[in-house]
């Protein structure tokens, strides 16, 4: 079992149930994709998975431990990576250092070694460098290394963001609209990458609109509908459920 | 170890060029330095000159540490005076009311300082834009007060003298000295400096300029961060205020006031945000402007406030960086 | 009692002044979120003209209107040449571009006139009335009575003018704004204008009661800015609300307390209502500005 358990959560707005009793089972080195109608709750239970709302109910854990009552960066450092529907990159540094910020959880952060420039500092920049050297090329970015992130087209900024996510060595990876915004080509090698990650066993978690993606990258899909969890299974099973094709062509979106 | 890391193994051997040159290029600046403090006494004439060459170097480390702020971490301090004074009145308090060693009183000044930065830094830091920019003058306003007005401890608007610093049983008096103390420390702050943005924990620090998501999905604890760079920023400008103290033998109110805050955060935009060269370039330009403008006294706001308007709507990335983005350019 | 009504009534008079130069603080930051920091220096300059077109003969109804109207161009002048002209730079440089422009009118007024403390005559008599034994200058009936008239016609011109309804659609949505064929250029420029004027007004109807001289602007602005934040910053009548708030306490400390503690008063408020309450005041309801 493991690695992350939604039971139950229920997140209330006013009077507004944006998510309702929703529960799943996200298991290791799978990806799991999130669908559902505009306005569905999709983005409120991202919200509730990485802390930025605490449930009015439920529980959600990531490996066994609650991440209930932790900040965004406290779920991180417990191991949950997550990109952004529009890309969330420090205009401030080049490709790489964004890249490299997403590893620095794990390396030396005291403040008088930093300023010092002692050894332990620069092996661990340096290792840092070298992996987030690696993770771009492994998304296919290595033309970019010390690119400034303003000169990049939007789908490599994209990607860029994958790429900080990883390097962070995230034991699941939330992808929020992956594909948004993407013209064909990026959408195929974005496909691609989602694919290679699935068969290397990396657990994945997207939430996505373009239908044709999702069926074509994950082993389950868990449909949302005002907020409540109208169908799960695998790809297939779900694009043959009638309850999913009446609450896609009921609503227009 | 995680999932990913099990499953992918890390790349090996990969091109990292952007690295070495990157590090070369910040100790390259450091010995560039180096070599402009070396040659510049063969510059200097007057005693005055060294008096302009010492005033810009102690505002060239403020700027750097406040550059590191506002620049870097892009968390406005308009109120960054009143460290400065904490530093340069409670060395004045601690050594000539209470006999301490000047340099100690330095040192515990530029502690308090940051223990005050470190005690208002998360509910003021919690803030942002101009509602930041509005609580950071008020505590700079508040300092400014309490100094101007509590008169038995820092002797109101008729300033405080100091002792004279002496180091090693020799009294620094000849302004030739203070060039090298200050250019010591100028050094020092520049290498520190660079050190830091370049480091893991300085890219977090640097993230804090971005939306606030984006530091936490690194894993940035964004609150405790900004504490941090505020309370290293207000640390070394006590410091400095300090040494600046010292050097001038006499401290008045007027080192803590509103301007004195603009004219800090001006050589930080002036010169370039997130640029260390730039920091000092601000320095150089903030502290000799005025000097230059004597020549024609009465236009001094004038022409001051010209320079701010024209600089910032021709380049306003600030100097250093936009002249070096040109020069980079040119050459491609 | 007596000594309470009376610092009320100065408190009153001095937060009417703050009110009217946070409303111009306001409406600038509304239309094209620019903190304009030579805010106080336009109140300043409107101060200084009146006193000046009065020295050069002119009757002092007319000095007084081309005061007003010499920081209205000011404000339109200070959009058209120093704010405009760097719309693309961030929040960071266009503080320093007003600053930039309150240093230029301060250089530009002791240019002209010097360093010297002015002020106007009071603009009708300096007999002053009693009221349950409150001394009242009838300046501080000038003074309350204009910021009274004043909001209520600005608020008039909002709500009703079609001006003024290009000027919200602006503030609340440009883009929106530019589609339904609002030149939002022009409504900017026009807050700038506004907002000189509204500082011109503060200025020239405080300078029979305070000096004004070269230098004043800057705790002017400062005190303005504290009250269009104390009121939560975008906010209309919190502005003006922030702007009593400040000058009623600022009053009564320097009666009941140490005075020379008045000017604390202020930043000490916008400290602690920025930690506890973020929003102002009067919180805006309009959603984070920040």
């Amino acid at each position: 079992m493991s690695d992350m358990q939604i039971s139950g959560l229920s997140k209330v707005f006013g009077g507004l149930r944006a998510t309702d009793d929703v529960s799943f089972h996200i298991a290791p080195g799978t990806v799991h994709s999130i669908i559902g109608p505009n306005g569905a709750g999709k983005t409120t239970l991202l919200n509730l998975m990485t802390g930025i709302y605490e449930p009015t109910a439920g529980e959600v854990t990531l490996g066994g431990q609650s991440l209930l009552g932790k900040p965004f960066h406290a779920r991180v450092a417990m191991g949950l990576g997550r990109t952004f529907q529009t890309p969330q990159i420090c205009h401030g540094m080049s490709a790489i250092e964004n890249v490299m910020l997403g590893s620095h959880l794990g390396l030396d952060g005291r403040l008088l070694p930093s300023m010092l420039r002692l050894p332990g500092i620069v092996r661990g920049d340096e290792a840092c460098r070298e992996a987030a050297a690696g993770w771009m090329r492994y998304v296919g970015l290595e033309r970019y290394l010390d690119a400034e992130p303003g000169a990049m087209p939007y789908g490599a900024l994209k990607r860029l963001e994958i790429a900080r996510a990883l390097a962070g060595k995230p034991r699941l990876i939330l992808l929020d609209e992956p594909a948004a915004g993407l013209g064909a080509t990026e959408k195929a090698e974005l496909s691609r990458l989602i694919c290679r990650l699935r068969d290397e066993g990396v657990t994945a978690v997207l939430v996505e609109h373009d239908m044709k993606l999702v069926m074509s990258v994950s082993q389950h899909v868990v449909v949302l509908n005002y907020g409540k969890k109208l169908a799960e299974g695998t790809p297939d099973e779900v694009s043959r459920n009638p309850d999913v094709i009446a609450a896609y062509l009921g609503r227009t979106h | 170890m995680s999932d990913i890391d099990k499953a992918i193994g890390m790349p090996r051997g990969l091109s990292t060029a952007g690295g070495p040159r990157l590090r070369l290029a910040g100790q390259g600046g450091v010995l560039l330095l180096a070599a402009i403090l070396l040659l510049l006494p063969w510059l200097l004439r007057s005693g005055f000159q060294y008096h302009m060459a010492v005033m810009i170097g102690i505002h060239a480390v403020i700027a750097i540490g406040l550059n590191l702020l506002v620049g870097y971490a892009g968390q406005i301090s308009l109120g960054h005076a009143g460290f400065m004074a904490i530093g340069a009145y409670g060395t004045a308090i601690l050594s000539s009311r209470f006999g301490w060693p000047p340099l100690l009183g330095v040192v515990v000044s530029a502690a308090a300082a940051g223990l005050l930065a470190f005690a208002v830094g998360r509910p003021i830091l919690r803030l942002k834009g101009y509602y930041l920019a509005m609580a950071t003058l008020g505590l700079g306003m508040i300092i400014y007060l309490l100094i101007s007005n509590e008169v038995w401890l820092t002797g109101g608007p008729d300033g405080l003298s100091l002792p004279m610093l002496s180091l090693f049983g020799q009294d620094v008096d000849s302004p030739k000295v203070w060039y090298g103390i200050v250019a010591v420390l100028l050094l020092v702050a520049y290498w520190m400096a660079g050190n830091l943005v370049n480091s893991p924990l300085g890219r977090a620090l640097r993230s804090l300029e971005g939306p606030e998501a984006l530091s936490a999905a690194a894993g940035v604890d964004v609150s405790a961060s900004k504490v941090r760079i505020f309370t290293v920023s207000a640390v070394v400008t006590a410091f400095m205020g300090g040494i600046g103290a010292l050097y001038a033998g006499f401290i008045s109110p007027k080192s803590a006031d509103f301007m004195q805050s603009i004219e800090l955060v001006l050589m930080v935009i002036l010169g370039g945000m997130g640029s260390i060269p730039g920091a000092v370039a601000g320095a150089a330009i903030v502290t000799l402007l005025p000097q230059v403008l004597t020549a024609v006294e009465h236009y001094e706001p004038l022409i001051y406030g010209l320079i701010l308007i024209l600089v910032m709507v021709l380049m306003p990335k600030g100097l250093v960086p936009t002249l070096a983005h040109r020069l980079r350019r040119s050459r491609s | 009692m007596t000594e309470f009504l009376q610092y009320l009534m100065t408190g009153l008079t001095v937060g009417s002044i703050y009110g009217l130069v946070a409303l111009g603080f306001v409406i600038v930051y509304n239309s094209s979120n620019v903190i304009n920091f030579a805010q106080g220096d336009l109140q300043m300059l409107g101060g200084m003209l009146a006193v000046a077109f009065l020295a050069a003969g002119l009757p002092l109804p007319v000095a007084i209107v081309l005061g007003v109207a010499g920081g209205g161009i000011a404000g339109l002048a200070l959009y058209k040449w120093a704010i405009r002209p760097a719309r693309q730079a961030g929040p960071l440089a266009l503080v320093v571009i007003t600053l930039g422009v309150a240093l230029v009118l301060r250089g530009g007024a002791e240019l002209l006139w010097g360093r010297g403390y002015f002020s106007l005559p009071e603009f009708s008599g300096h007999e002053t009335l009693n009221l349950f034994g409150v001394t009242i200058v009838p300046q501080s009936l000038w003074v309350i009575g204009i910021t009274a008239v004043v909001v209520v016609g600005l608020s008039r011109f909002f709500q009703s003018s079609k001006t003024g309804k290009a000027i919200i659609a602006t503030s609340l949505d440009p883009d929106a704004a530019t589609l339904m064929g609002i030149d939002t250029g022009r409504m900017k420029l026009l807050c700038f204008g506004l907002g000189g004027v509204l500082a011109a007004v503060a200025g020239v109807v405080i300078a029979p009661i305070a000096f004004t001289y070269s230098t004043v602007g800057l705790m002017l602005g400062l005190k303005g800015f504290v009250a269009a934040v104390l009121g939560g910053l975008g906010n209309f009548r919190g502005a003006l609300a922030g702007g009593l708030v400040l000058g009623i306490t600022e009053t009564m400390m320097s009666g009941y307390g140490r005075s020379d503690y008045k000017d604390a008063v202020a930043f000490l408020l916008i400290l602690v209502i920025l930690i506890f309450m973020p929003r102002g005041l009067f919180g805006a309801a309009g959603g984070e500005r920040v």
